[in-house]
């Protein structure tokens, strides 16, 4: 419990540095709306489409991509801790893992789910 | 009082690294990179900002900086979610300083007899909560990106977003070695194992034993700084990125969340593989040499000045590993997006999955 008290001081502290932040320049900083400054950011025409209607679908599929070896990569951590413990039972079910997870790369690598056009 | 004295200089010394890396390397490091590109550019560089006529070689230009984005408009644009858009930046920050909860600068201390660990909190899993940190480091990124209702800022933070998490992965399994060979996820517990000498001479550092980590690490990390050569998601002068709807401290926070995490990956390179705050050779010198006399009251005089050196010696390879990466960051040109995404998913991931294989195969056989 009382190794948590310094993790509560940084979060103390990264909250207070937050808000000084934002709300010193929410004081110091001034405020003159204009019509012209609320336009979005674009070519310099109104922009023609509204944001955040459709996306390229290779972001999803980067999005599955790291949810699944990031899952992989939390089962490989107790095994290397213990690796030495254990000794070949953990060297070669590891083997086995490792082989299925590169066969899992190979075969979207193989689909082309790597491409980037 | 006198517990008083002692709770206090306990406190100072697990917090005097975050101290220092925030109001000191981070400010230094906003005119470092100017002036580093100025003399690598021939160019006379950042020697504006004055006090009085003093000058400083330009060292004022990070207080002017940060004085003028204090005083510039927050500016939020029309129908941008305001709440999250508000949100956005804070988050960003907040997890780039909570990140330094973990890294240890120095052995333990002893204040009034009692050790004191040199990290500001000895958690156990400490790799994971790093980990964790990252991770979330995506959301101030991405929600910035989606609060600001500009298609630029949207198609920015989904590059980024889809470069850290690409990245990531990579990080994640070269650092599978490093626990391998260290047998811990304590960040304590693995610089303390680097203090052993291999053959009798060379330092058991990571980079000697994980070379091949060391640099998937060192490139996977500079990726997830998102700094040149890997600055697709927001490119200075040409491509404009999640942030370009954010005005005034917004875009400061971020700034600042850049600089903090650079200087968090270059703890995590020299905690993982350049020995932490290990001083090899003259440790054991240092401990012989002076007394274990008291000290200003509450401190061992030989375990002291050890903590001092070790100290410096971790904030000097953070600062060398720093140097390395605004080097690099003005030595090469950007990379094309698809050659970044090639290079995480179809170099980096196989290379430090062979790096598993290798290491488990050497540590098995030779323990």
């Amino acid at each position: 419990m009382e190794k948590l008290i310094g993790l509560l001081i940084m979060i103390a502290v990264g909250v207070g540095l937050a808000l000084v932040f934002w709300g010193l320049n929410r004081l110091l900083g001034p405020k003159s709306p204009n019509v012209v400054k609320d336009v979005p950011f674009e070519t310099g025409r109104a922009p023609i489409s509204a944001s955040g209607r459709r996306m390229a679908v290779k972001f999803y599929m980067i999005a599955i991509l790291f949810v699944l070896f990031d899952i992989e990569m939390i089962f490989l951590y107790p095994w290397a801790v213990v690796f030495r413990d254990i000794g070949a039972v953990a060297l070669v079910s590891m083997m086995i893992f490792i082989a299925v997870l590169v066969l899992g790369l190979a075969y979207i690598w193989k689909r082309g789910a790597l491409e980037w056009q | 009082m006198a517990d008083f004295i002692v709770g206090a200089v306990e406190y100072l010394s697990k917090f005097i690294f975050f101290i220092i890396a925030v109001l000191v390397i981070s400010p230094v490091l906003t005119w470092v990179e100017r002036k580093q590109s100025a003399v690598m550019q021939d160019r006379i560089g950042a020697n504006r900002a004055e006090i009085l006529g003093l000058r400083m070689l330009g060292l004022f230009h990070a207080l002017a900086d940060s004085l003028k984005l204090f005083t510039k408009e927050y500016f939020v644009p029309k129908g941008a979610d305001r709440l999250i858009f508000h949100l956005a930046p804070c988050i960003s920050i907040f997890f780039a300083v909570m990140g330094f909860a973990v890294i240890p600068h120095a052995d333990t201390l002893i204040i009034s007899g009692q050790p004191v660990e040199m990290q500001i909190v000895n958690l156990n899993i400490g790799l994971l909560y790093f980990f964790a940190v990252l991770g979330m480091a995506v959301y101030g990124v991405v929600l910035g990106a989606w609060a600001s209702n500009n298609n630029y800022a949207l198609l920015g933070g989904l590059r980024a977003s889809a470069q850290m998490i690409s990245y990531e992965v990579s990080i994640g399994i070269s650092l599978v070695g490093i626990i391998l060979v260290y047998q811990s996820v304590d960040l304590m517990e693995i610089t303390r194992a680097q203090g052993d000498l291999l053959f009798g001479f060379l330092p058991k550092w990571g980079i000697f034993l994980q070379p091949l980590a060391f640099f998937i690490f060192m490139a996977a990390g500079i990726a997830e700084t998102k700094r040149i050569p890997f600055d697709a998601p927001e490119g200075e002068s040409e491509i404009v990125g999640y942030f370009i709807e954010y005005s005034g401290m917004g875009f400061g926070m971020y700034f600042l969340t850049d600089f903090l995490e650079t200087i968090l990956i270059a703890c995590l390179t020299v905690t993982f593989f350049l020995g932490g705050w290990q001083a090899p050779f003259i440790d054991g010198w240092i401990l012989q040499t002076f007394s274990d006399s008291t000290f200003l009251g509450i401190f061992q005089l030989n375990n002291f000045i050890l903590t001092i050196v070790q100290f410096l010696a971790f904030v000097f390879k953070v600062c060398l590993v720093i140097f390395m990466m605004m080097t690099i960051r003005w030595t090469l040109p950007r990379f094309r997006y698809d050659q970044i995404m090639n290079l995480g998913w179809k170099m980096l991931l196989p290379l430090s999955l062979f790096n598993i294989v290798v290491t488990a195969i050497i540590v098995y056989f030779i323990g």
